[in-house]
């Protein structure tokens, strides 16, 4: 980085009004990270970081930590922890205490903890018998109040489900009262564990704070190889004990327009191409972070045994996919199939992430035992800084087709991402009359073959800006008043005013006016 | 609020020969709906109309023709499609009713088809149905939700053009054989929301069940004819009154939307 450009940026930071103290602090840090030299890499694949055709996503030029770091509490809570000189907790005031007191300590790209645990196994031993459920409420609201205040990170994300429990339905109850961003909420549902009345308590809760996702519990034991993963920051699915070093992305859009051909040849010759400098790219970065960085070596959570080597992986991300998809069948004189809305442009959608996923299966990686020494394929859902490209594999915001058709459209790529896919629904609040009826469309989806369904209702105070929440009056309100308390708030201020995400088009359940379904 | 979603009946023979009115008159569809009974559903409109109600908000639904004519299997392919993410099928209107025959080979053609058997099968119904009618489609169907659209017989019979006879027999028929999900009531202020009107309709409601579940409808202008634009909506005091005047008499469950 220039010199001058470092201090301009430096002094940009100390003299914001809109970033807080802590904020500030830590946004200098990661400028002094992006001061440092970068990892080599062959002169093609740093062209392509320079063209933003891939992207590591702003981590910082040399890696400190690894992006998300699922450490495992329940270990932790078991054997107590040697470097922060905590004993095994002996009932639910001890274990909260802990859990807080180790959460400070936990590293992610985020500088906040990414993944605060399945809260409710954890906890649920934790709740003595004659524990009253106001008391249990109590202690709940307390420490999710802790989380938002000293985690104030929209990233931040608890896991629940699939059984249901007590602590499960308290959470229900807290995050209903308190609406609050933090933290993120993902529900595991499997059909044959997770009860109907339960989702409709989760449903009711959505209906207030947009939360929680809903997660295909069988399908993700199915490729995480078991019950031990988490889904952390906006909806990334990754091992518990592990995590994932780097996340890295390609640009389909850009892609597409760098192509000049159809769409046979894209995928014979310019997806390799891509594929293989992203690969390029994310292994540059693994081995600085697992070779130099010293997290593997030092780090208490891997000396004591929270995290180890073999349980992480790493990210590759897509992004732009309905742009690239849209691109093809203009160039084959089909301006009008457009992605999410013509079976033959979803056709096309489905080969290239075949094919990405059978060039990212091929390709080993260093460092990547926590899945076949391969990559995961992750369905990136964007940046505050993405232009003109659709986050993921979602269809444009205002161009999604009916619930039905939406789901039919994009659930055959699921399969293909475990580490995270997610597209959102926006639906009519019509639907706070009857429940039962997002439920059904819940197991319906999942049943599908979708691996994650989100949701929230139109003109609710919150909105989904790309996998996690803001309020809207937050976006609105921070630069008029000295600094946004979430530092995702402020990520989401530039998502908005770049993406018009607010105007998503919204979903409607109902039945009538009948003149909009002629037969 | 109901929460829990009755079990679809096994199919029953019913016996009618294959192809009979296999061909229906139909308005529309809808494939996920919220608002026509218990969880997300597809509805079917049918063409037609026995009442011609003022504040009708399908007013093009009334005439027998004007629909589209549409095979059981046209409109069960469509159901297909949308059945993993249902609870149930409701047929709606115009007036449901009028076309047993289709409305029946609909039904069982559901209740056969292993991709739609585990959907419930719903009639929203105006309630103006002879008892042979209910007889005919008992083998068939779940429940019925039945408009009440006044108490009075007069007053009905300004509002409707016809006398509401046979809609008190059909709903206490129904509540009789436990297939009565709902009655809805649908109320323009000043018209038939007075205390006087909602006392007498809520007291013959509870003598036919006292946890009857009751769906208050208010009027809106939307969709309606330009005859009904001098009725009035109500106001959200309006609404409360009715809840209140309504949750006195007996222990309904009551939606006011």
């Amino acid at each position: 980085m220039e010199a001058t450009t470092f201090t301009k940026q430096g002094l940009g930071i100390v003299e914001s009004t809109a970033l807080g103290y802590d904020q500030k602090i830590r946004a200098l840090a990661g400028l002094a990270v992006s001061a440092l030299p970068y990892p080599a890499l062959s002169p093609a694949c740093a062209a392509a970081l320079e063209d933003r055709v891939i992207c590591d996503m702003f981590e910082g030029n040399r890696p400190v930590s690894p992006r998300y770091v699922l450490p495992d509490y329940r270990k932790a809570l078991h054997n107590g922890l040697t470097y922060l000189e905590l004993d095994p907790p002996q009932d639910l005031d001890e274990a909260l205490m802990f859990l807080t007191v180790l959460y400070g300590h936990v590293p992610s790209v985020t500088t906040y903890p990414v993944y605060v645990g399945h809260l409710d196994s954890l906890l649920e031993p934790y709740v003595p018998e004659d524990m009253s459920d106001d008391e249990l409420d109590a202690r709940l609201r307390r420490f999710w109040i802790m989380m938002d205040r000293l985690c104030p990170d929209g990233f931040t994300h608890a896991n629940v489900g699939p059984r249901d429990g007590r602590v499960i339905r308290s959470i229900w109850r807290v995050e209903r009262a308190l609406r609050q961003t933090v933290p993120n909420l993902t529900l595991c549902v499997d059909p044959d564990v997770t009860p109907d009345d339960l989702l409709l308590d989760a449903v009711e809760t959505t209906f207030v704070t947009a939360k929680p996702h809903y997660v295909n519990h069988p399908m993700m034991v199915e490729d995480h190889g078991g019950p031990d993963y988490g889904v952390v920051s906006c909806y990334n699915a990754l091992n518990v004990g592990g995590g994932s070093h780097t996340l890295v992305r390609v640009n389909l859009q850009k892609a597409a327009e760098r192509h000049e051909g159809d769409l046979e040849s894209f995928l014979a010759d310019a997806l390799p191409h891509w594929v293989e400098l992203t690969c390029e790219l994310g292994e540059a970065r693994i081995r600085s972070l697992v070779e130099d960085s010293g997290f593997f070596k030092s780090h208490f959570l891997v000396t004591e045994g929270l995290v180890s080597l073999d349980r992480f992986g790493a990210m590759f991300g897509i992004f732009g996919l309905a742009e690239c998809v849209n691109t093809f069948m203009e160039r084959e004189g089909r301006a009008e199939a457009r992605y999410g809305l013509d079976d033959g442009a979803n056709l096309a959608s489905y080969r290239i992430t075949e094919r990405i996923a059978e060039l990212v299966a091929a390709r080993p990686v260093a460092y990547c035992e926590g899945f076949h020494g391969r990559m995961y394929m992750h369905s990136q859902s964007g940046i505050d800084l993405d232009l003109d490209a659709t986050a993921g594999t979602r269809i444009p915001v205002g161009e999604e087709p009916g619930v039905r058709e939406h789901i039919a459209a994009v659930a055959p790529h699921h399969r293909l991402f475990p580490s995270g896919i997610s597209d959102i629904f926006a639906i009519e609040e019509t639907v706070t009359r009857n429940p039962q009826a997002m439920v059904d469309i819940i197991k319906g989806a999942l049943g599908y073959g979708m691996r994650d369904f989100t949701w929230n209702l139109d003109n609710n105070e919150f909105i989904r800006i790309t996998g996690y929440l803001v309020r809207k009056s937050d976006i609105a309100s921070f630069e008029d008043h000295g600094g946004a308390r979430h530092s995702s708030d402020l990520l989401a201020g530039t998502a908005e005013r770049n993406h018009s995400v607010l105007t998503r088009r919204v979903k409607v359940v109902e039945a009538n006016p009948l003149v909009t379904a002629p037969a | 609020m109901t929460r829990s979603v009755p079990p679809p009946r096994p199919a029953t023979p019913v016996g009618d020969p294959v192809g009979l009115a296999t061909l229906g008159e139909v308005a529309g569809t809808i494939e996920f709906s919220c608002v026509d009974g218990p969880g997300n559903r597809f509805v079917v409109f049918l063409q037609g109309c026995n009442l011609n109600c003022l504040f009708c908000h399908n007013p093009q639904t009334i005439p027998r023709r004007g629909g589209r004519t549409t095979s059981v299997d046209d409109l069960l392919a469509k159901i297909r499609l949308a059945a993993p993410f249902l609870s149930g099928v409701t047929v709606s209107g115009g007036e449901a009713t009028q076309q047993p025959e289709f409305l029946r080979h609909l039904f069982v053609a559901l209740a056969e088809d292993p991709a739609t058997q585990h959907l419930t099968r719903f009639i929203d119904t105006n309630g103006d149905a002879y008892p042979e009618v209910w007889d005919y489609l008992e083998p068939v169907f779940e429940a019925a939700m039945v408009d009440l659209k006044a108490i009075d017989n007069d007053l009905h019979r300004r509002l409707t053009g016809h006398g509401n006879e046979r809609i008190l027999r059909s709903i206490r028929l129904l509540a009789q054989r436990d297939r009565l999900y709902e009655v809805r009531l649908i109320l323009a202020a000043g018209t038939n929301d007075s205390d006087e009107i909602l006392r007498s309709t809520g007291e013959w409601l509870a003598s036919v069940d006292p946890h009857m579940r009751i769906r208050v409808n208010t009027y809106r202008h939307h969709g309606v004819r330009r005859a009904a634009r001098g009725l009035v909506s109500p106001t959200d005091e309006d609404r409360e009154r009715y809840a209140a005047r309504l949750s006195a008499i007996a222990d309904f469950r009551i939606q006011v939307v």
